[in-house]
């Protein structure tokens, strides 16, 4: 007899046929292309034909095979069980097995206690990430392999989930980093996702199985896991088909008759159906008249027409493409050129001035704008006349289209752009979060998962006739929901449709947060590759219930706004290098490291011809003028902070020494707890404000991968005390923060309150040392040292109500005078920056946020744009409670709305939210704090942060709001 | 802008529909009743077509907690239906207060109602804290509170026999439709203004154990799964995408915990501040009293369950709260606290090893008592197989299934090896 398994993944199709001997007698591995029912099917024949004449058994497993392994009546097998079953019948010494599958990672634990873990629906994939990643790199998979084991150095890549990773590499990419280097940092991503998700505090060690397909197929990959496990894991033969093994070895003795089954497969469609919307367009005849409307709007493009030669470049070097274009004085594009930047644009933007250079000559260039991503880098690269942020570059081009627009909105390949115009200029600015950006490459990366090009894949929609409806998330979760899709039944037709819509769906509610298309404007301008679909537009249209307007260049537009902005603003000379100096072009691109301060900036050095030089990824000036403390950033609160923590220094004490983490709440509370200790008689020391390092080193501990970046540093924290080996860790549970009578209730949130309670039930080693994480309420003064010298009594011996009182007192008046203190320090700096003419940022936040591995040097970035940084704090008490529309119960939130309200109340003031990924109770602030701000008059600005450290999309919406603000309107 | 609360007035009391969510269906209809008789012509919400999902996307911030979204989606897409007559349509929320962000759903809902042009519809907020004082058309009243306390009562034992007896039954349909018969009962007791006494629980609960005993079942070893977690989406088949009817299909015998643990964690949270933090005793005194009511009334269930003898009773409250406090302190209080942690033990210790810790995304306090906490309570008991599962609009059935087939795969290799006499704790341990 044989026993047949079959491993239905969500990108290969696996088989393995074993014998009665156990040996493994037949194996097949191919791509599916999603055609799951088609393949399996076809498969199913061909193994009939093999071994029709013998008895088998027939297993399916695999995440896309359970829905038709049910249907079809053919015995199911989960996955990771199926692992197991194989690994402990061929490999049966195994300690720890690591599988990564197309969407899936999986650590099973075998030695001791069995416990399982799959990635959460948050994770991503990891095949399907690594693929994507080779996408952005314009490299196929197994190139990344021999790409990475060139590397030199490691940039930080987020890991959390595949779009964060993204918006770390295209930067990276556009500031000219080595390919090289880019892939094994995507290895090391992809390690320190599965350590970081999967390991929840189990150590990983003994003996390791490598499975999967892309651990087979990278020795990079697992060279990267071996270095991060400080192991060599080994990757046994057959390794792509141990989940199939497992099938095949779990099936019973009954037995399969293979030409039935493929007959059922073949024919299975699921029953249940999917959910589905009304078709984009119900004729042909809607769908010429639609072309015919759209087809209206246009600039004469490609004219070859220089007029009387004076001609305006612009450039718009974006993430994953380069748009350029040459105009004429009558705004008619002469030249363009929309090409992938493939991660140097620097080199399509040369091509494109010497390939305009050569066909027309006698061209007099007034003008040279660039904008972008590469903004900063090309303008130097090409010593252009302006720069300018890309939101001012699109109104500038939609303006042209039609002068009263009041809403643009432009999906890119990785973002989405919207703002809209309230008298004659920016007002409003939305842009995608980290989390849900990347939706036009995300139909791209579909299409190319099918084997199409993206414009193919969108134009199958148009006359799809029941579009699954996919909803309006993520892409991560959009891929899961397009896998349910195609087991119910949906066509690739359909499936289209659906995803055009759901690109829409998503900017609409996710991105705009719109109740309705109606509430957007009257005068609707898209733009940005994606909208170059007819089936996106179409889908928008729909949505909003409006006729929008698509110029003809609705890819070019940040290139064509950068042009006219460059007539507009033309001196009547242009610094543009000429034909003549590009001859002698040169540009290399050097990776460094900023050593100025904590954040320690990775820098891209570039240089070109003749010593000139352009340093980018810097968030202040000083790795470039050698010195920080220039123009505003004498005046950012956040660094002050940071000082006046600083201040308390450990004094040597009789009792002990205590360790303290610096993380959450104990970014305020420090002074409280440092005196009450130090009058107590102890020795108080922290943990270092978080760096990256310290991040890493207690990421294996970390059990929820989807709780906030502030709480996740705990972890490395309390590694860095346990190495100081102090007498006690305190790190105590508070439900409740101090009452300042700013809101109905003075709650801490419950990561705040609890977080301790998850370090002890993690973190192994707090069990060998006096790990204090009792309730606390410091909020109730008069009880207050009863109950410490209760708690305390518990770890230590001889101390007294009476010291504790005293101490108490001493506490309570500390924290007093050190809050009074930053309220003082906050005003007085805004007083000053006032006097000096500098714009105030109200950069609000929770406490920690003034930590620099978790604002990422936002604070810094700031300054160097040129305002003034104010903490929420340090204005919150100015205004009494203010009325909100929501419970307002947390203490920190409460000052958020304080601030929003002071911030209204003078002119030279904005506030930008700081709001940590993940944050529950950030749903429900951000909302309130907008309209506080709108009610007032002002913009909202909202800056979602992670682990990323990627700033530019950050930068763009700063630059945006103080370009709004200046209210030039170009 | 303010927006204005609508009160709700007794005027209107009399002739408006007020429509509730249904969390809960076996206790809500019974709840239901309760209202009913208060003269409150209450609907249950019930619908899960797709529209709910898309109509709380648009109106409620789609990072706020999934049964936020899910519940006034509802809501929002039941006013839009046009089922109702707006003029004389009121809603009702419930509102727990506390560090959770799900104090606020009653906030979420007015700001989604004004967004939706419906800012006129008067908003009830059901809590026992005397929040939104302004409802005089809403009042407790002694016999009301009685009933409410008696759904529970009814309700948690419902659940509970319908649970152990329905994977068992010879005859498909019994347990629920003996289940069904009863909360018809026991609706029709409440408008009579009966079934809320001392007396009359006893009996009924009795009389409850002893019909399901006499449903013809068949006992055979099977998978056992307790669902813990936010309360919502534990106990909604619209949040949890109908995971006891998946469980049942895939044959496994599923236990829910009682809803009225939560409400004695509730009462107990505020017994439990004043003795860590301090301050005034009075109102720890009055809460202590209340606790103690409840832990009586849930007595009835649990003595009638073990006189009866064949079936799982819940524990009392105290040994509950031991369980729990071996893992994590009775100070963690915010959304389910340290109650979820305590029922994933007490379910262990009763034979439920399988646990699904159901969790919508990006809720707070499940990072602290559901995955924070698994690694202490495998430590603590070995056999423990836990699951956590994510629910929010965009995570998909086809991922949830294929998280839960694999503990069950696992539950089931446990089961066999038990079956074959080695011992549930030995299966832990590695076959090599």
């Amino acid at each position: 007899m044989y026993r047949i398994g079959l491993d239905v993944g969500s990108t290969t199709l696996k088989c393995a046929v074993i014998d009665e001997s156990g040996t493994l007698i037949y194996k097949s591995y191919e791509r599916h292309f999603s055609k799951i029912t088609e393949m399996t099917s076809k498969l199913l024949t061909e193994l009939q034909s093999r071994f029709g004449d013998k008895d088998v058994s027939l297993t399916i497993s695999g995440s896309a095979g359970m829905g038709l392994a049910d249907a079809c009546g053919i015995p199911f097998v989960q996955e990771v069980y199926a692992t197991r079953t194989a690994v402990n019948t061929f490999m049966p010494d195994t300690d720890v097995v690591i599988e990564l599958g197309g969407e899936d990672a999986k650590i099973l634990f075998l030695d001791g206690e069995l416990e399982v873990r799959m990635n959460g629906t948050c994770a991503g994939g990891t095949g399907a990430f690594i693929d994507q990643m080779a996408t952005l790199l314009k490299v196929a998979p197994d190139e990344m392999n021999d790409l990475a084991a060139e590397h030199e150095k490691i940039y930080t890549i987020a890991s959390r989930c595949g779009v964060f990773a993204k918006s770390d590499i295209q930067p990276l990419l556009n500031q000219g980093a080595a390919k090289s280097d880019i892939a094994a940092s995507i290895f090391y991503a992809v390690v320190n996702q599965t350590v970081a998700g999967l390991a929840q505090g189990r150590p990983i060690e003994g003996d390791i199985l490598y499975l999967g397909g892309p651990l087979t197929f990278m020795s990079e990959l697992r060279r990267s896991f071996d270095k991060t496990l400080n192991t060599k894991g080994e990757c046994p033969d057959n390794s792509l088909y141990f989940v199939a093994m497992g099938a095949a070895l779990s099936g019973g003795d009954a037995l399969t008759d293979l030409a039935t089954a493929a007959v059922r497969v073949g024919s299975y469609t699921s029953e249940g159906g999917y959910r589905s919307q009304p078709p984009l367009f119900s004729s042909q005849e809607d769908f010429d008249k639609f072309r015919e409307r759209h087809d209206s709007h246009k600039v004469e493009i490609d004219t070859g027409d220089i007029g009387d030669g004076e001609v305006f470049i612009g450039v718009d070097a974006g993430s994953t493409t380069v748009k350029s274009v040459v105009i004429n004085k009558n705004g008619d594009i002469v030249m363009q050129r929309y090409a992938p930047g493939g991660g140097n644009p620097v080199g399509a933007v040369k091509d494109f001035l010497v390939d305009f250079y050569n066909k027309f000559p006698t061209a007099k260039i007034m003008g040279s704008a660039a904008t972008g991503y590469g903004e900063e880098l090309i303008k130097n690269a090409f010593t252009f006349d302006f720069g300018l942020v890309e939101t001012m570059a699109h109104f500038t081009a939609a303006k042209k289209f039609r002068p009263n627009v009041d809403f643009i909105i432009d999906i890119g390949g990785q973002d989405i752009k919207c703002f809209k115009i309230r008298g004659g200029a920016i007002d409003n600015i939305y842009l995608n979060e980290a989390c849900s950006s990347g939706c036009g490459s995300f139909l791209q990366t579909f299409a190319e998962a099918l084997g199409m090009d993206i414009a193919a894949f969108a134009e199958k929609g148009l006359f799809a006739d029941k579009p699954v409806d996919l909803g309006s998330r993520c892409t991560v979760f959009m891929n899961s929901s397009v896998k349910q899709a195609q087991k119910d039944g949906a066509s690739i037709e359909n499936i289209s449709a659906g995803l055009s819509i759901s690109v829409v769906k998503n900017a609409l509610y996710k991105v705009i947060r719109a109740r309705d298309g109606k509430s957007l404007g009257e005068n609707i301008v898209v733009q940005g590759g994606t909208f170059l679909n007819d089936a996106v537009l179409r889908a928008f249209e729909l949505e909003t219930g409006r006729d929008v307007i698509r110029p003809n260049i609705s890819g070019l537009m940040g290139a064509y706004g950068a042009a006219l902005y460059a007539m507009k603003k033309s001196k009547g000379a242009s610094t543009t290098a000429n034909a003549e100096k590009l001859t002698s072009f040169t540009h290399t691109a050097s990776p460094s490291v900023c050593k100025g301060c904590q954040n320690n900036c990775r820098l891209t050095i570039n240089s070109f011809e003749g010593g000139r030089k352009y340093i980018s990824g810097n968030r202040c000036e000083r790795p470039i003028t050698g010195k920080s403390g220039g123009g505003a950033s004498k005046y950012n609160m956040f660094e002050r902070k940071r000082e006046m923590l600083e201040e308390y220094k450990p004094k040597s004490g009789t009792r002990g020494r205590i360790g303290i983490p610096m993380g959450l709440g104990m970014y305020e509370l420090y002074p409280f707890w440092y005196t009450f200790f130090t009058e107590l008689g102890f020795e108080v020391f922290h943990s270092p404000f978080s760096t990256r390092k310290l991040y890493l080193a207690g990421q294996l501990t970390i059990p929820s991968d989807t709780v906030c970046f502030p709480a996740k540093l705990m972890h490395g924290h309390i590694e860095y005390l346990l190495k100081e080996k102090p007498d006690a860790i305190f790190s105590p549970c508070m439900s409740y923060n101090f009452d300042e009578g700013e809101g109905d209730n003075h709650y801490n949130c419950p990561v705040v309150a609890y977080y301790p309670e998850v370090l002890a039930a993690n973190v192994r080693a707090l069990k060998n040392i006096k790990f204090i994480y009792d309730y606390v309420g410091p909020h109730m003064k008069k009880s207050f040292p009863e109950k410490m010298t209760e708690i305390l009594g518990k770890y230590f011996s001889g101390i007294s109500k009476k010291e504790i009182t005293s101490a108490a007192k001493s506490a309570y008046v500390e924290y007093e005078s050190y809050m009074a203190r930053v309220r003082k320090t906050g005003l007085k700096m805004l007083e000053d920056a006032r006097a000096d003419g500098y714009p105030i940022i109200v950069l609000a936040g929770r406490p920690y946020h003034i930590d620099p591995e978790t604002n990422h040097g936002i604070d810094r970035l700031i300054c160097s744009l040129g305002a003034a940084v104010i903490s929420e704090d340090s204005v919150s008490g100015l205004v009494g409670k203010v009325k909100t529309n929501v419970l307002n119960q947390w203490t920190y939130h409460a000052r958020l709305y304080s601030a929003a309200k002071y911030v209204t109340q003078n002119p030279d003031m904005n506030l930008v939210q700081l709001v940590s990924f993940g944050c529950g109770v950030d749903a429900v602030t951000t909302d309130e704090t907008r309209e506080l701000l709108e009610d007032g008059g002002k913009i909202y600005t909202q800056i979602k942060i992670d682990e990323i450290t990627n700033l530019g999309a950050v930068k763009i919406r700063l630059r945006s709001l103080f370009v709004a603000l200046e209210g030039d309107d170009a | 802008m303010e927006i204005k609360k609508i009160p709700f007035t007794k005027e209107m009391k009399k002739d408006y529909t007020v429509l509730v969510p249904d969390m809960a269906p076996i206790h809500f209809q019974m709840l239901r009743a309760a209202m009913i008789k208060e003269g409150l012509n209450v609907v249950l919400l019930t619908d899960s077509d797709p529209n709910v999902i898309e109509t709380g996307l648009k109106y409620v911030h789609n990072d706020t907690c999934y049964p936020a979204l899910l519940v006034i989606g509802q809501m929002i897409a039941a006013l839009q239906s046009g089922k109702y007559d707006l003029s004389k349509t009121a809603l009702m929320i419930s509102q727990t207060g506390g560090g959770c962000r799900a104090s606020n759903y009653i906030f979420l809902l007015r700001k989604a109602l004004v967004a939706a042009g419906f800012d006129n519809i008067p908003v009830i907020s059901f809590n026992v804290s005397g929040l939104e004082k302004q409802n005089t058309g809403f009042t407790f009243n002694y016999h009301f509170i009685r009933r409410l306390l008696a759904s529970v009562v009814y309700g948690d034992m419902l659940m509970l026999l319908r649970n152990q007896v329905l994977p068992y039954e010879d005859h498909e349909g019994d347990a629920n439709e003996l289940c069904q018969r009863y909360i018809d009962e026991i609706s029709e007791k409440f408008y009579a203004g009966k079934g809320h006494t001392h007396g009359e629980m006893k009996k009924i609960l009795r009389r409850m154990c002893d019909d399901f005993g006499r449903i013809p079942m068949t006992v055979v070893p099977k998978v056992k799964v307790g669902i813990v977690g936010e309360i919502y989406v534990k106990y909604s088949a619209l949040a949890n995408n109908g995971l006891e009817e998946f469980l049942h299909s895939q044959d496994c015998e599923v236990m829910l915990p009682g809803l009225m643990s939560f409400c004695q964690y509730c009462i107990f949270n505020s017994i439990e501040d004043h003795t860590l933090y301090g301050g005034k005793a009075k109102s720890a005194f009055i809460y202590k009293i209340v606790l103690k009511y409840l832990c009586y009334l849930n007595n009835f269930i649990i003595k009638t369950v073990r006189a009866h003898g064949r079936f799982v009773p819940p524990e009392q409250f105290a040994e509950l709260k031991e369980g729990g406090e071996e893992i994590i302190s009775c100070g963690c209080k915010m959304g389910e606290g340290w109650v979820l942690t305590a029922e994933i033990t007490e379910l262990i210790r009763n034979g439920y090893t399988n646990i699904i810790c159901t969790q919508p995304f990006g809720c707070l306090p499940n990072h602290i008592n559901g995955k924070g906490m698994s690694r202490k309570i495998r430590e603590k008991y070995p056999e423990a197989n836990i699951v956590p599962i994510d629910y929010d609009p965009g995570a998909t059935r086809v991922n949830q299934e294929n998280r839960i087939k694999l503990m069950i795969a696992v539950a089931r290799e446990s089961l066999s090896a038990s079956a074959d006499g080695q011992g549930s704790a030995k299966i832990s341990e590695k076959v090599k």
